[in-house]
């Protein structure tokens, strides 16, 4: 059906408002899974610092963990490892039809519980940066 | 497709004659009651008129902005959405309001519908940016409170426009006649003898019988709107109810997983369960694409 004649104002209006729970579920762990395959390869950049010695790996992680934007981006992080995998938990349930009636609230609850997590970790994140 | 459009609904009694006479015009390939030009305009300011008195007598009225676009008409070549005041009645659908608006101010818009209970599957449309039936929704479910001051009314998404609200369904009823919706067996019992079927079994089917062929969640599917090739949820689900049937064989069975675990079968679905929140009957397609997903692999590793 996607031969889709293109019908200007009726399908390029911003329909993402109409979004239900398990579209937005899909799109935002599209999107987590993608940040931490991206994660890992910035992962093993830093890490492999470590081959060009002890002392170069040292100062390589006490320069970043001075900045930050690091920082913050280290709770992103978080969130986004937090979300992708209490969601990953929820489709592995549907993909084994457990509770599919309940997709929906499964999803707010990831949401809600990420959420939290995060909050959580703030202070230890940011502990001597700010 | 345009059964309304000539046939005045029994309700509508109230329509004089000038609107009858009207329509009688419309249908002169039958040769007869012809009316000029003059009396066609006359009529149609009557009908206005009447229109227009009506909105004023109304307590409330429910404005419907509706899709409109003919490809044969050069003025209505470009897509556009026209607005309809309709006064509101307790108890009117989408369909009901949509007709009024046909009936009373333009006899050209152009919609499907026949059995007005959600049995047809002939007008699934998109209301209020979601796929539903027009026949099945409550106007004054559309707000919160009270009833809603606009209502927008489109032809489903991710389908081509044939004119006004009617899409083009061919390509949904390919992909349903794909999974051969039908029973076959091999061994049907000999003469008169029924074939039974265990409750339980029943019951595992029971809802995947009530698919109506409206295409709400083919238009609703991000998955099928970007792969033609996708058999979409309501044929899955047409395959679900063969394949999870007992009195079909093994052999048609194995013929059917096969079917539905091609490429673009069972795993294109991404578990969005939009098709399942749109469905009018209420059927959990997820689940039972689902099931078939773990039918399929269950088909596939056999170790023992
Ligand atoms: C406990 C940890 C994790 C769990 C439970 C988990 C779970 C899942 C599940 C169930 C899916 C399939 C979604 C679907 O059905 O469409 C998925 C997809 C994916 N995951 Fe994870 N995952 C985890 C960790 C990770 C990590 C560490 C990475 C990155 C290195 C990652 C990257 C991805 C990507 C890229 C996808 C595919 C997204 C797409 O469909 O384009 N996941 N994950
Ligand atoms: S499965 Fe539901 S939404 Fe899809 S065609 Fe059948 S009745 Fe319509
Ligand atoms: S008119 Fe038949 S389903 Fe709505």
């Amino acid at each position: 059906m996607s031969q889709s004649y293109d019908r200007g104002l009726v399908e390029d209006f911003g329909r993402w408002t109409e979004f239900s729970a398990g579209m937005w579920a899909w799109i935002f762990h599209k999107f987590t899974g993608w940040v931490l395959v991206g994660y890992l390869f910035t992962h093993i950049a830093v890490l492999s610092t470590a081959m060009s010695g002890p002392e170069v790996y040292t100062s390589t992680l006490q320069g970043l963990e001075s900045l930050l934007i690091v920082r913050f981006l280290e709770v992103g992080l978080l969130a986004v490892a937090v979300f992708h995998i209490l969601n990953g938990v929820r489709l592995l349930l549907v993909d084994l039809g457990i509770g599919l009636e309940s997709q929906d609230r499964s999803f707010y609850a990831s949401l809600i519980l990420t959420g939290a997590i995060v909050v959580a970790s703030v202070p230890t994140f940011l502990a001597g940066a700010v | 497709m345009s059964t309304g459009i000539t046939k005045p609904e029994e309700e509508e009694e109230t329509e004089s004659q000038a609107v009858g006479a009207a329509r009688a015009a419309g249908e002169s390939a039958y040769g007869q009651a012809r009316m000029d030009e003059s009396e066609i305009d006359a009529a149609n300011e009557a009908s206005q008129r009447r229109a227009r008195r009506a909105v004023e007598d109304a307590d409330r009225t429910v404005e419907l902005k509706v899709f409109r676009y003919d490809p044969e008409v050069p003025e209505k070549e470009e897509p556009r959405f026209d607005s309809f005041t309709v006064p509101f009645a307790k108890g009117m659908t989408v369909l009901d309001a949509l007709m009024w608006a046909r009936d009373h101010y333009d006899s050209s818009l152009t919609f499907r519908h026949s059995c007005r209970q959600a049995v047809c599957g002939s007008d699934a449309l998109f209301v209020d940016g979601k796929q539903r039936l027009g026949c099945k929704t409550q106007v004054a479910d559309l707000a919160d409170e009270g009833i809603p001051g606009e209502v927008r009314i489109e032809p489903l998404p991710h389908a081509e426009v044939v004119k006004d609200l009617v899409v083009d369904m061919e390509h949904f009823y390919d992909q349903m006649e794909s999974v051969e919706p039908y029973f076959q067996d091999e061994d049907t019992p000999d003469g008169l003898n029924e074939q039974r079927q265990s409750r339980e079994n029943r019951e595992k089917i029971k809802m995947s019988t009530r698919c109506i062929w409206c295409g709400a969640c083919m238009s609703s599917c991000n998955i099928a709107a970007g792969n033609n090739e996708y058999l979409g949820p309501a044929a899955i689900n047409k395959a679900y109810r063969f394949a999870m049937d007992e009195r079909e064989g093994e052999d048609l069975t194995e013929h059917r997983l096969n079917i539905i675990e091609q490429e673009h079968g069972v795993w294109r679905c991404q578990t969005q369960f939009s098709c399942t929140e749109v469905c009018p009957k209420d059927i959990p397609l997820t689940e039972h694409i689902q099931a078939l997903k773990r039918e399929a692999v269950k088909k596939n590793l056999k170790f023992w």
